[in-house]
């Protein structure tokens, strides 16, 4: 580790490279502990992308199937080496079913992720910049949606758009939706907010007076300044909506069963078996859950950590004593802070579009 | 300027904005979950469906008057609520009120414990983690605390479940008192609904014990969960504080770090956990609903999803509505704690 430190310190003295790979740029950019933390928790990702992704070529059996080659499975089965994970209390392989969960979980985030953020995002940037009373109105609701147990208010949305019958593909949608219901407030939260602190910056203004559009205004110069912290409240949702997911399947709301493997309805199956102390049933799903959900955690907190200087741990291997890691800190903030910040792309102060409409 | 003429105005002023504020909340998420539920569909289509024909179903319907306007609907239960009036479940004819007293208590009396197992893990770890930043302990805690977070809570509940109660037959899986001593229960004169309470007027020791086994295992899980974000919380805060100037003082007049820590800097990272604490009802709420589905503990949560799963529109949006009421005016009083606390807030 302290080799990795030491190049890492001789290369943030080199002139920054305007263009590079970001990610690449966000790795050099952290040190030690928080380096650590940041890889394992993409190591994570990328396994979990891979195993969702060829789900069909890596599991044993298909996530329903009670037999195969004409040999029934047999229920509750314990690990053997035709069936490494067990079996359910339906008689299917539990292997097969957590890895095929892996890729109905990744469909959903993506889903989730991306409906929100395309809902979300516009409306938090046409509220700030409207301002008024749309402003009003729409802040209080997302507040009171905001302020709501989230699993609830998934639950009904989830029971509103299936009304109680579910289809393969739509029992994911609807999964992906019901989730959805819960981001939008968040992505409105912040987007809002930050289109209120720009709006009145020179570069809105400058906007405005050669004569563009309000559209034009929100979309094209506000809504790429105010999208920074998206990544990180991404990530973070990510791994919330494997959690939501999880809880509408155990509570008995999310996808059926025979449509997709689901962790959580896995879990809520396992539970009796718990009881009777038959373990392989519910620890594998619920491991898998554990898993991805921390790796993904992991990503997004070292992102929020590197990308938020108030957080940051700075400085070649500064794991000794507390002062001296604050006032490196401090040091880090005035100093190197926008410059790993710019080299990351996520510079908060870079009217980009702005600059391009420049010209 | 302003505060110095009217010293207690500002304050006064705000908290009225605020106690004022709650009613649209609920007023929101009363409607959504109205007009939500009222898409979905009925009791008596979700239980009837298949065995009725249409035009019997739709005499049921008539006769339950699910069938007028749907605005005029919505008029009578906003007219009941004001009354106080959450109607009768339609499934199984209990009283909404009562089902918000009984079945609250349970959700509360576990929320309680719940809450009691977050302080006693998470402060003392949070502080922990902090006062040994980047070293074992702290790398450690912060590791339990990732864990503890992406473990749902019915993973852990299960777990708890396979070790305690299946392997090592320590406590109870299920329940919130052995059969014998919820019956016995039932005639404690005050009945509170509370357990605990209702043991302990009941006076028998034993009684009390049992009580308390069937709540550790529900408690633990959903006590760990806030735990690590109380962890997070005060690990993170307590950095902060660490960094201001009067900590600094202290430690240049040579107080000792242990104590600088402790008579400093701990008692000023707690204020914003009080403002999470806020947000923790809501989550808690979320949460109860899982563990009481993982340990049959028949909470508002149980009983919620069971009602949700028959379409009973009247129940769940009365037991919706009291959700609503509950994380509203704890939002409230967060707010009220904070604005005494911290002056910066009151505007």
């Amino acid at each position: 580790m302290s080799a990795l430190v030491a190049t890492e310190t001789a290369d943030l003295e080199a002139p920054p490279r305007r263009r590079g790979f970001p990610g690449v740029a966000l790795i050099r950019s952290t040190h030690g502990l928080q380096r650590a933390m940041l890889l394992s928790g993409l190591v994570v990702i990328v396994l979990f992308v891979v195993v969702a992704v060829f789900a069909p070529l890596i599991a044993p059996y298909g996530f329903n199937a009670d037999r195969a080659n004409g040999v029934i499975f047999g229920t509750q089965q314990p690990p053997s080496a035709a069936h490494w994970f067990g079996t359910t209390v339906g008689g299917q392989d539990v292997l097969s079913r957590v890895i095929f969960g892996a890729r109905t979980a990744l469909t959903v985030i993506v889903l989730a992720v991306a409906i929100s953020l395309t809902v979300g995002a516009p409306l938090g940037v046409i509220s700030g910049y409207v301002g008024g009373k749309v402003d009003r109105v729409l802040v209080l609701v997302t507040d009171a949606l905001y302020a709501f147990p989230s699993l609830l208010l998934a639950i009904v949305v989830s029971i509103m758009i299936t009304g109680g019958r579910s289809t393969p593909v739509g029992g994911i949608i609807a999964a992906a939706l019901s989730i959805t219901v819960v981001f939008v407030p968040q992505y409105f939260r912040v987007v809002r907010n930050q289109t209120v602190s720009v709006k009145h910056e020179p570069f809105v203004d400058a906007a405005r007076i050669t004569g563009a559009k309000p559209g034009r205004i929100m979309f094209r110069h506000v809504l790429p300044n105010v999208s920074q912290t998206i990544p990180v409240l991404a990530t973070l949702n990510a791994s919330e909506a494997i959690l939501t997911l999880a809880g509408l399947g155990f509570l008995g709301f999310g996808i059926e069963p025979s449509a997709a493997a689901e962790w959580g309805y896995d879990l809520n199956k396992a539970l009796s078996d718990a009881t009777n102390g038959i373990w392989w049933t519910g620890v594998y799903p619920g491991l898998a859950i554990v898993v991805v959900v921390a790796g993904v955690t992991l990503v997004g907190e070292s992102l929020n950590d590197i990308l938020n200087p108030m957080l940051r741990t700075r400085g070649a291997g500064t794991t000794t004593a507390d002062e001296q890691e604050i006032v490196l800190a401090t040091e880090a903030d005035a100093t190197t802070g926008d410059h790993v910040a710019d080299r990351a792309g996520l510079t908060d102060d870079t009217p980009t579009s702005d600059q391009e409409d420049g010209r | 300027m302003n505060v110095k003429i009217l010293p207690r105005s500002p304050l006064v002023r705000y908290l009225l904005v605020r106690l004022a504020l709650i009613v649209p909340t609920v007023w929101i998420l009363v409607s959504v979950v109205f007009f939500f539920m009222r898409v979905i569909g009925d009791p008596i289509t979700a239980s009837q469906g298949g065995r009725l024909s249409a035009a019997q179903l739709a005499a049921r319907r008539a006769a339950a008057g699910f069938d007028r306007p749907i605005l005029q609907q919505y008029g009578e239960y906003l007219g009941g609520l004001l009354h106080g009036d959450f109607g009768t479940a339609l499934t199984d004819h209990r009283k909404i009120s009562e089902v918000l007293i009984t079945n609250g208590a349970a959700t509360l009396e576990l929320t309680f414990w719940a809450l009691i197992v977050a302080f006693v893990v998470g402060i003392p770890l949070g502080r922990l983690a902090a006062r040994y930043r980047d070293k074992l302990p702290d790398v450690t805690i912060r590791t339990f605390a990732v864990l503890v977070y992406a473990a749902p809570v019915f993973f852990v509940g299960l777990l708890l479940k396979l070790l305690f109660s299946a392997t090592l037959n320590w406590l109870p899986a299920s329940g919130r008192a052995s059969a014998n001593v919820e019956i016995a229960l039932n005639n404690v004169n005050p009945k509170t609904n509370v357990m605990i309470i209702d043991a302990i007027l009941y006076g028998d020791p034993g009684y009390i014990l049992d009580v308390l086994r069937h709540a550790i295992l529900p408690a633990l899980a959903l006590g760990l969960l806030t735990a690590g974000v109380f962890i997070r919380l005060i690990r993170i805060n307590l950095l902060e504080t660490m960094r201001t100037d009067y900590v600094t003082a202290a430690r240049a007049r040579g107080v000792p770090e242990r104590l600088v820590v402790r008579k400093h800097a701990f008692r000023n990272a707690l204020v914003p956990v009080v403002t999470v604490m806020g947000m923790q009802i809501a989550i808690m709420l979320g949460g109860a609903i899982l563990t009481e589905t993982t340990f049959e503990w028949q909470g508002l949560g149980y009983v919620l999803s069971h009602y949700l799963l028959a379409r009973d529109f009247v129940a769940v949006q009365g037991i919706v509505t009291a959700i609503a009421v509950v994380v509203a005016v704890s939002s409230f009083l967060i707010d009220v704690i904070n604005a005494l606390v911290d002056p910066r807030v009151r505007y």
